[in-house]
């Protein structure tokens, strides 16, 4: 009997935990979208939640979700990984940005590949070169990756080389950065593009992938902070209207607090200056 | 007292069970019916084309082009190959289990198979994109592909069908071992002629079971399996199956192209629905 009371506590307990969990925490954000900028995000919030009494979930799904899910309003706040278009704009959307990124092309590290052109990026993406012999490499067929449609670095990838989407044939379609970099590490003749930051994070702990130059310039950091990197975009917190005070204060904490600074720092992105 | 069939429990916990049990069971239905009715209304906006979908290989939502028959094979290609995979390899480690292996090494056997079962699909995913991609690779670029998607799922079905139907060959009755025994027959024999009759039924019914399971299989196929929409032209080809295009997609489907991806939510359903319907219908 005694244990059964005891049961039937810890019953009633759980069943109470379970609807308090129902309604939503006063407390808490929840921001979306791009996942260039979840990883970063994750950390910038873990710290975040430390010194303020706030919850914050973040959910990474391409920079696509993120704009969408704040304006159907499930997301306090939206990442997205490049700038609002202009019906974006009009729509009352507001782009809040907290750091700079650029789009590089990446090989595996066993390709001697040590530049491209443009018309050689355009006409790999195309399909016309189909082995590295043709760029007078060891022989070996290119794999193309490709960013699945609703990615804004495949937008803006189409946009920097004047492709089209139907225009490319991929050989693999991958989603999140980290699975182009996955797939281009298990590959030697594979070539994709990915945002630098992760792609030189990737590189630093080990990964078997190389950045391209392009345009003669380095995938570097310091090229995207004085605007010499032709692929570059803004990393912006998207909200609906002016942000409120909870969106406000993160912002500010972003932009001004040397542990956020640190950790865009640390996943090679350069830290928005206003 | 009461007169209904169903004697109502009169002892005040058997009355808190019973009524916790009848919640629970009223969730689950609402749950399903929910999730059924609600993804047959959002997928409505997209039925005027429906033919176009099952007909057309054309997959470009942001031209408004939504031919779905290339990801439709994509899926049931995978799926079939998975099954045809892991079946046979199922229903050889299952028999090994029940009638060749040492005693003493068949509960850290069984143990193995329900660790596998548990390891979460996207594990399996990762696997298959360090390991598995780059060998198929050696054999034909890109390697990511059917075959390496099929063999992905294979390996996350294989464990649910050698539990399957190891339970099944255990059930078979002590008197028919023992007969078997008393006859002299050898174990292969012993197999075909006692424990295959009496489980074969048990057995398909598990794999066609574990068809379900392939099919809807979503994030370890997302990441093997290339996800280029197109009919494979062989085994080596990347494929694109709906799950992992739903997955790809939902994200930032506006409208039209959400009630697409909707559609194809209810082909997967009735799918579903069908490979139960197929297990349920001979006894």
């Amino acid at each position: 009997m005694r244990t059964n009371k005891v049961f039937m506590r810890l019953q009633c307990a759980l069943v109470i935990t379970i609807l308090a969990g129902c309604s939503p925490a006063p407390d808490s954000l929840s921001l979306t979208g791009s996942s260039t900028i979840a990883p970063v995000m994750t950390e910038i919030a873990q710290h975040y939640e430390a010194e303020h009494k706030i919850r914050i979930d973040v959910q990474s799904g391409g920079s696509g979700r993120g704009i969408q899910d704040v304006r159907q309003g499930l997301a306090d706040a939206g990442m997205a990984s490049r700038a609002l278009t202009p019906t974006e704009l009009a729509e009352g959307l507001q782009a809040h940005t907290i750091a700079y990124d650029g789009i590089a092309l990446i090989i595996h590290s066993d390709n001697p590949l040590t530049e491209l052109s443009r018309e050689q990026v355009v006409a790999l993406y195309q399909g016309k070169i189909d082995n590295w012999s043709a760029l007078s490499l060891p022989a070996r067929p290119v794999v193309i990756v490709n960013k699945a449609e609703g990615r804004s670095t495949l937008e803006l990838f189409l946009q920097e080389f004047g492709l089209k989407s139907e225009q490319i044939k991929a050989d693999v379609v991958a989603g999140e950065n980290q699975q182009v970099i996955l797939t281009v590490a298990g590959n030697s003749g594979a070539v994709g593009y990915v945002s630098i930051g992760a792609a030189l994070a990737a590189e630093s702990s080990g990964a078997t992938i190389r950045t391209l130059p392009l345009d003669g310039i380095p995938a570097t950091t310091e090229a995207i902070a004085n605007g010499s990197w032709p692929l570059q975009r803004p990393l912006n917190l998207v909200t609906r209207g002016q942000p409120d005070t909870d969106i406000d204060a993160l912002l500010q904490y972003i932009r001004h607090s040397s542990d956020a600074r640190r950790l865009i720092l640390d996943y090679q992105f350069v830290p928005a200056t206003n | 007292m009461t007169t209904s069939s169903f004697p109502q429990p009169t002892d005040r916990r058997d009355r808190l069970l019973f009524v916790l049990c009848a919640i629970s069971t009223l969730v689950v239905v609402a749950l399903l019916l929910l999730l059924t009715v609600s993804t047959v209304l959002k997928a409505v906006p997209a039925l005027p084309s429906l033919t176009q979908a099952l007909t057309e290989t054309n997959w470009a939502p942001l031209s408004g082009q939504f031919g779905m028959l290339a990801m439709i094979v994509g899926s049931l290609t995978v799926s079939l190959l998975a099954l045809s995979l892991a079946a046979p390899l199922a229903l050889i480690l299952a028999a090994w289990l029940a009638l060749y292996s040492p005693p003493l090494l068949r509960a850290p056997l069984r143990t193995l198979y329900e660790l596998m079962a548990g390891i979460p699909s996207v594990v399996y995913g990762l696997w298959g994109l360090i390991l598995l991609v780059p060998l198929v690779n050696q054999l034909a670029p890109p390697g990511a592909s059917l075959l390496s998607a099929a063999i992905v799922v294979a390996l996350m079905i294989l464990p649910y069908g050698v539990l399957l139907i190891d339970s099944r060959l255990q059930s078979v009755p002590l008197t028919a071992r023992q007969a078997a025994l008393a006859a002299g027959l050898p174990r292969f024999a012993m197999f075909r002629a006692v424990y295959w009759p009496m489980t074969r039924d048990g057995a398909v019914k598990a794999m066609v079971l574990q068809f379900g399971r392939a099919i809807g299989e979503t994030m370890a196929v997302l990441m093997v399996a290339g996800n280029v929409v197109a009919l494979p032209d062989s085994v080596l080809a990347p494929v694109r199956t709906l799950t992992a295009n739903i997955a790809l997609e939902m994200g930032y489907a506006d409208d039209g192209h959400r009630a697409m991806l909707y559609l194809s939510g209810v082909l997967l359903l009735l799918v579903a629905m069908l490979t139960m319907a197929l297990v349920r219908r001979n006894p």
